[in-house]
């Protein structure tokens, strides 16, 4: 079956520099497919979140080459890098990382407002539709810091989805939540690869939830040990 | 096709709007540096006014007049010459100017000249009875005089129209008469250095803000000065000059100096030392309401940092969903600029009751009510000044929040 090719790191390798010259990524290369589920898995230290965030665009001091969507996005200018954030990659986090003062829609819409592909009302109704897609449309209203942790959690990936994203990443998407919470975030990101076929590449140390997504790439001080480690299949 | 929704200043209420009492105290900081601002300025318009105002009572924009030229050596030094020298000294030669009139029509016909007008002025002792003292009578025509000196304003007794009328008549000082015994209607001796004596009848007393000239000075007509010095109808010892605005009166002095051949004295160069006190007043007030405006700046400063810091999370989260560098800059510059306004606005208010309140408080003595002036452009200064002063408050802590690295934030 021909796949359509969402992500490709290419040999990329990556420095730091403090407390002494260090380094943290030596030569990863793999392929991300459309509508794969794929966890980055590792120890402490592994480099797995480092190598997240290279994904995400949003630290631009490496070596090696990436390429999202068939765009190269190495070198880069961050204004540009941006506007592809903001287009077609969504972010969830650990912490939960909503503005607090702003509520649960205001807090959906936000980059939709910043993209501004479609007029408000229709931005609206769409953060809605998110929102009552992971059921929280009862909360819509209120603000967001009056949540739970859960639920917090589950407004951060409607947030995610606002603009149609490629590609979705989370770091940790569930390291802070309890494990009924962890199941229902779990629950939504296997629905949004397989209905949706929407792209999910996230850091996680949670084996369980490693182990019931599409593929695992482990990684091992800096270098990968698998880039298809399918648990029980 | 693309939206432009304003995002950026929707968050930037949001902060204002969920930090109401932060806000209203860096407000309030705004408030108070721009009400002192402009209120200090305007203070120092009404105060260079004022004075130029009592400068101009006794003094002209310009004087001409006769300078005492110096004796030079006889026999100058020059190459193997032996220097014949004197000790220099006032060369012995009239103080008068030839030919008056025909410079004060020159002199008309400038441009900017407002008024020109001819004085004789003599040194002259007042004799009443056994009592004498010296003083200076200014031989003018009073019309002229009046429009250049606002002499009718210090008329205290009597009035300038009288002076007019009446050939020998003198118009006194309050401390010459008072000296003298002698009130209007009262006739009164005076000597002059030539040693002529006249008998000039007292149509009036004028006081002015300084006791030593009071004691010392009287108008009269230039007929009666010109006769006091033995002198024919067409001496003439200064001819004073009014431009249309006198702070550029040290820009013609030159020119009148060249145009006539006599000496044309500024305001400013009689004045050197009222001149140099103005400017040390502005000096002064400048730096002090400039820097309770930057005190003002720096409060906006710090609150700004202070939301920043507090709002670094959601810088980050921010700039990982896509808002640029310049996106971030614009929320908290926003933040700033409408802190500022609203402070800029309540301390124009606050500057213009207190201008007004002033305006209306009686000091008493010569200055009367308190010498504060509305001027459209101290406002507007005070505006400007507010602005950039916000501006640069905001845009300092706003450039540091857009250059936050989301990655080391999430990483913590």
């Amino acid at each position: 079956m021909q796949r359509e090719l969402m992500l490709e790191a290419e040999k990329i390798g990556k420095y730091f520099y403090d407390p002494i010259k260090f380094r943290v990524l030596n030569d990863i290369s793999f392929k991300v497919y459309r509508g794969e589920f794929v966890t980055l898995v590792g120890k402490s230290g592994s480099g797995k979140s480092t190598l997240l965030y290279i994904l995400s665009t949003m630290d631009t001091d490496y070596e090696g080459k990436l390429n999202i969507h068939g765009q190269v996005t190495t070198g880069q200018k961050q204004n540009t890098l941006a506007a592809l954030r903001n287009e077609k990659i969504g972010f969830v986090f650990q912490f939960h990382y909503l503005l607090p003062e702003f509520s649960c829609l205001k807090n959906v819409m936000i980059p939709a407002l910043r993209l501004g592909k479609y007029s408000r009302q229709e931005i609206e109704a769409r953060a809605y539709q998110k929102l009552t897609l992971l059921g929280l449309q009862d909360q819509a209203l209120k603000p967001a810091s009056k949540l739970s942790g859960g639920q917090q959690q589950r407004v951060a990936i409607a947030r995610a989805l606002i603009n149609d994203p490629l590609i979705i990443m989370g770091d940790e998407p569930t390291g802070n939540l309890d494990s009924k919470n962890s199941q229902i975030v779990f629950d939504t990101f296997k629905q949004l690869a397989h209905e949706y076929n929407q792209t999910i590449i996230a850091v996680t140390h949670d084996n369980d939830f490693a182990e019931r997504s599409d593929r695992t790439i482990e990684m091992q001080d800096g270098v990968i040990v698998s880039t298809a480690k399918e648990f029980g299949k | 096709m693309r939206y432009r929704h304003n995002i950026n200043s929707e968050i930037s209420m949001t902060y204002i709007v969920t930090k109401k009492k932060l806000t209203l105290v860096a407000a309030l900081g705004v408030t108070i540096g721009i009400a002192i601002y402009i209120f200090m300025n305007s203070m120092m318009v009404g105060f260079d006014k004022k004075s130029s105002e009592l400068v101009f009572r006794s003094t002209a924009h310009i004087r001409v007049y006769k300078d005492e030229a110096m004796s030079l050596p006889l026999l100058p030094a020059k190459g193997n010459n032996v220097p014949v020298i004197i000790n220099p000294s006032v060369v012995p030669e009239s103080d008068k100017i030839v030919d008056p009139e025909k410079i004060i029509t020159l002199l008309r016909q400038q441009p900017d000249v407002t008024l020109v007008t001819p004085q004789v002025t003599a040194s002259v002792f007042y004799n009443n009875g056994k009592s004498q003292i010296s003083g200076s009578s200014y031989g003018v025509r009073i019309a002229e005089a009046d429009k250049m000196f606002n002499i009718a304003a210090t008329v205290v007794e009597g009035s300038i129209q009288d002076l007019k009328n009446t050939p020998n008549g003198i118009l006194l000082g309050v401390g010459v008469a008072a000296k003298m015994s002698v009130r209007p209607g009262d006739n009164i001796s005076i000597t002059s250095s030539r040693n002529v004596t006249k008998v000039m009848k007292v149509v009036g007393l004028f006081q002015s803000n300084n006791s030593q000239i009071d004691k010392t000075k009287s108008y009269i007509n230039i007929s009666a000065a010109q006769q006091l010095l033995q002198e024919g109808p067409d001496y003439v010892s200064d001819i004073n000059i009014s431009v249309v605005n006198p702070e550029n009166a040290p820009d013609y002095s030159a020119t009148f100096s060249d145009l006539t051949g006599y000496k044309a004295e500024d305001w400013k160069a009689a004045n050197a030392t009222l001149v140099a006190a103005a400017n040390m007043r502005r000096i002064m007030i400048t730096v002090i309401a400039l820097s309770i405006l930057l005190v003002a700046g720096f409060g906006i400063y710090n609150i700004l940092n202070m939301t920043i810091s507090q709002k670094i999370n959601d810088i980050a989260i921010l700039k990982a969903m896509g808002f640029r560098g310049r996106d971030v800059v614009r929320i908290f510059v926003q933040q700033a600029m409408i802190i500022g306004m609203i402070g800029i606005l309540i301390g124009v208010l606050l500057a213009a009751l207190l201008v007004f309140q002033l305006s209306r408080t009686y000091v008493g003595g010569d200055i009367g009510y308190f010498p504060i002036r509305f001027e459209w452009s101290v406002f507007f200064r005070g505006l400007v000044f507010g602005l950039i002063v916000t501006l640069g408050a905001g845009y300092i802590p706003a450039r540091k929040a857009a250059n936050v690295d989301p990655v080391s934030i999430f990483r913590r």
